[in-house]
């Protein structure tokens, strides 16, 4: 083990000093056989080259920062194990279809008011008061929008996403699977406010069912299954009498 | 440089911080609030909490015994008043949890469920499966965003608070993208700046946990309060630190020496797995003393089986588990055991803060994890941590936006001199540093080592001595530390060198906190004074800056009601 090395090539992109970004080479020990890609990054900074910017936190596949282009396919870079590359060297790019801030770091507002537009929270009719105590909902009724639920806003999906890549006012489909995770959630009668936003042009048709999303999603969450129901949706809007679906 | 007004403002954007930021626009509509947090909300600390949220919410508990469970649990230093306080709010903040969309497991009538937790005495840890945390933040960030009364800053990192006429009127932020320093006042301000577990070279805790509230408050001349008190969880993956949860052993899962005993017997014979943290976590230690634990690549080790249970409970109840052990140790759980040792997890002590979140700086208040309300005392039990994020962040937000309606508006005036020095002060400190030789790597790396070491799950006189020293050392090679970015953009050099300087400073108020306490409580276990002392040491200790080497310690006395001090034996 103790010899072993692993060379990483990473986007190096100072927008102060940079006019375009270029690519650095690194050859780093690859001194454990449980190191991920985040680890060989943070071995870099600690230790060659402390103004290599990317973001990161938990370490746990689970707060969603860590999303890189690895090798040309979006991961998350702590769940990214060097020794599935190993002994070729591993090229670190920022996520593809967003804007690049600076090195590893892409700008992701655009999502943050994406989900807004989404209305991502219960909506009611008539709020319950905390007294009445919780909504009665079972684990099936759980179920039917648990998967939509699992989403960490990695953005590895918009990386993923030729729709996006070409027209960036595409909701996408982590935007999709969260307004979905909220109309089969029971307890929500807010299908009616959200569906303007999904049906819109720059909603659910813009979706050509690639279907690459799903397949690079971390958490299982299958954003094109929901793009897809929710085209249903939409569709159904028109036929069903309104209201019908509160 | 720019200047912002808010009625409250709110530092951090977890669970306490969202909940606190919510709880302030339903006290008075008319509020402005901010939140300022150095990542985005949803990537805070709280979305890796596993386990559960704990109220009595079922019929068969009651508030005494929570309360009860807590203060036993606590080893007699939680003030009972806010344990009471406490219990009493949980149930209505989880149902609000309910309300605002967190997806409960629930029990087959349709009513939230609840599972059995280390150190409680029955079934009151309601949970989303095992991400509770990731459903809870969530769920409450999303919720927040329906508010047009609260304004992000996002990536906005804190350097300092604004304190005028000792009463605080906002914060000192660097803007990530651009490098700018904004003072961004407020009539008031909540820190929820969460933990500092990064101190510690093996922890669950993320990069962001690095007790930069705490050290804010403190350099403001803010006591901190039982800072000695630092929670080891008994089960953490060895290497990666990542955390397997409480809730593995709550749904019944074993731990195992390399005998194949289940050696709790012999610490905890009537709790077994469901004994509280300090105390299982010592008992490991013990058993890799003793020479029954396995060796590993990384150290040593005990097995956490769950094979038991089998596959459907597991997928079940356990799946992000199975997710872990599958993606970071290689193992599926259904059929092999789990590797784990005592891992650094929780910050019991922390800015000294009253029942409603208030400190004594007018106009600073304090919630979460880099709070010290004074509930958790010696030892938190596990699941009670995201219910305190809830209710005394929403104590806070209340008490905030309150106080915000009575206060004086914030004059730019002092403010602005403040920032340009702030400003100015990081520049000379770190970006235009010259000469400077060492790396900000190298010296974490070494202060955490020094933790684990000095400051984990026993302490010894000589260890704590030699831990402040070489802190002190520490402290004088940062003064020579290297920053070779110096980009206005996205600087996280810079950040984890200020980072570092925080948690320099808040491991020295551990380890002089720790020194000083000369008896065993909790989760502070010293080899030398191994017993309890209440005569001498049923108090808070408060450590206050006077400088960096000399930290000043006071004490002050313990809120006692119904339950009076006894033997601590499970
Ligand atoms: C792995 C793990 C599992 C856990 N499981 C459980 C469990 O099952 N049950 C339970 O009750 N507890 C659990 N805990 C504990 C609990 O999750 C935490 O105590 C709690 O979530 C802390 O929340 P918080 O809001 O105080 O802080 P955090 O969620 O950590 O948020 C801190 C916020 O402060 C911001 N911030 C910090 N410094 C600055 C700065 N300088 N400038 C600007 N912003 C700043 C950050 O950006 C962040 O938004 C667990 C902890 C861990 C680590
Ligand atoms: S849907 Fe999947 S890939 Fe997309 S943001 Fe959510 S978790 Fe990431
Ligand atoms: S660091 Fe949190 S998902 Fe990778």
């Amino acid at each position: 083990m103790a010899d072993k090395r692993i060379t990483i090539q990473t986007t190096r992109y100072d927008p102060d000093k940079d006019e375009k970004p270029r690519l650095q080479s690194y050859e780093i020990p690859f001194y454990d056989d449980s190191m991920v890609v985040l680890d060989a990054l943070n071995y870099i900074k600690s230790n060659v080259d402390g103004s290599l910017s990317y973001r990161w936190s938990c370490r746990m596949g689970i707060c969603g920062s860590c999303g890189m282009m690895v090798n040309g396919t979006p991961k998350l870079s702590c769940s990214a194990f060097v020794r599935d590359y190993w002994p070729r060297p591993i090229l670190v790019e920022p996520l593809n279809n967003f804007p690049v801030i600076r090195d590893l770091v892409i700008d992701m507002d655009d999502f943050m008011h994406k989900l807004k537009s989404i209305k991502p929270w219960i909506i009611r009719k008539q709020e319950i008061p905390l007294g009445a105590g919780e909504h009665r909902q079972t684990n099936e009724q759980i179920d039917d929008f648990r998967q939509f639920s699992e989403c960490i806003n990695c953005m590895l999906c918009y990386a993923a996403c030729p729709v996006y890549g070409l027209n960036n006012e595409f909701l996408g489909p982590a935007a999709i699977a969260l307004a979905r995770r909220y109309n089969l959630d029971s307890r929500d009668q807010g299908l009616k406010q959200r569906l303007p936003v999904i049906a819109d042009n720059e909603g659910v048709w813009e979706c050509s069912f690639v279907g690459e999303c799903s397949v690079v999603c971390p958490k299982g969450v299958d954003p094109a299954k929901a793009i897809q129901q929710s085209k249903l949706d939409t569709t159904m809007r028109f036929v069903l009498p309104y209201g019908n679906r509160d | 440089m720019d200047f912002e007004s808010y009625d409250v403002l709110v530092v951090g954007g977890g669970l306490a911080g969202i909940r606190a930021a919510i709880a302030a626009v339903e006290t008075n509509p008319r509020v402005k609030v901010g939140m300022v947090s150095k990542v985005y909300p949803m990537r805070s600390h709280t979305v890796s909490a596993e386990g559960g949220a704990a109220a009595a919410l079922r019929p068969e508990d009651s508030y005494e015994n929570h309360a009860f469970d807590t203060v036993k649990g606590s080893d007699y230093l939680a003030d009972q008043d806010v344990v009471e306080a406490f219990v009493r709010e949980a149930p209505i903040e989880l149902i609000q949890m309910e309300h605002w969309g967190c997806p409960w497991s629930r029990d087959p009538d349709g009513k939230i469920s609840a599972r059995p937790f280390g150190g409680m005495t029955t079934w009151r840890t309601c949970f989303a499966a095992d991400k509770t945390g990731f459903h809870m933040l969530h769920a409450v960030f999303q919720t927040s965003l329906k508010y047009p009364q609260i304004t992000r800053h996002d990536e906005a990192f804190v350097t300092k608070l604004l304190v005028e006429d000792s009463r605080c009127v906002g914060v000192v932020a660097l803007d990530m993208k651009t490098g700018r320093f904004d003072a961004i006042t407020a009539k008031s301000v909540i820190l929820a700046t969460g933990g500092l577990g990064r101190t510690y070279a093996f922890t669950t805790n993320g990069n962001i946990c690095t007790g930069d509230g705490m050290s804010l408050a403190y350099r403001a001349g803010v006591g901190l309060k039982d800072m000695e008190m630092v929670q080891f969880h008994p089960t953490g993956l060895p290497f990666t630190g990542i955390l397997i949860t409480e809730a593995v052993r709550g749904e019944g899962g074993y731990l195992l020496n390399n005998e194949g005993e289940r050696f709790l017997k012999r610490y905890v014979p009537n709790k077994m797995e469901l004994g509280p943290r300090d105390i299982i976590s010592r008992a490991m230690m013990t058993e890799f003393e003793e020479g029954r634990g396995f060796e590993g690549p990384h150290g040593k080790y005990l097995h956490l089986d769950v094979r038991h249970l089998g596959e459907k409970v597991i997928d079940r109840k356990l799946p992000f588990m199975r997710e872990l052990g599958r993606e970071f140790v290689g193992i599926d759980i259904v059929k092999e055991p789990i590797p784990v040792r005592p891992v650094q997890h929780y910050m019991m002590g922390g800015i000294d803060a009253d029942i409603s979140g208030a400190t004594p700086m007018a106009g600073l208040y304090a919630a979460g994890e880099c709070a010290n309300v004074g509930l958790n005392g010696a030892n938190r039990l596990g699941s009670n941590s995201l219910s305190e994020c809830l209710v005394f962040g929403a104590a806070a937000g209340r008490a905030a936006a309150d106080y915000s309606s009575a206060a004086k508006p914030v004059t730019a005036n002092p403010v602005d001199a403040i920032l340009w020095d702030e400003a100015r002060r990081v520049e000379v400190a770190y970006l235009e540093k010259k000469g400077g030789s060492e790396r900000i790597g190298a010296i974490r790396e070494e202060m955490q080592h020094e933790m684990d070491a000095g400051a984990g799950v026993f302490r010894t006189k000589e260890g704590l001595q030699k831990l402040i020293e070489r802190l002190g050392g520490l402290r004088e090679r940062f003064g020579r530390i290297k920053i070779e970015d110096t980009s206005k953009t996205f600087n996280t050099e810079l950040t984890s060198a200020m980072e570092l300087d925080f948690m320099l400073e808040i491991s020295q108020t551990i380890a002089v906190s720790a020194l000083a306490r000369e008896e065993s409580r909790g989760a502070h276990a010293r080899r030398d004074f191994p017993q309890r002392n209440d005569e001498k040491y049923l108090k808070h200790s408060l450590v206050f800056s006077r400088d960096a080497a000399k930290p000043r310690l006071e004490y002050r006395d313990v809120h006692i009601e119904n339950f009076k001090p006894q033997a601590r034996t499970y």
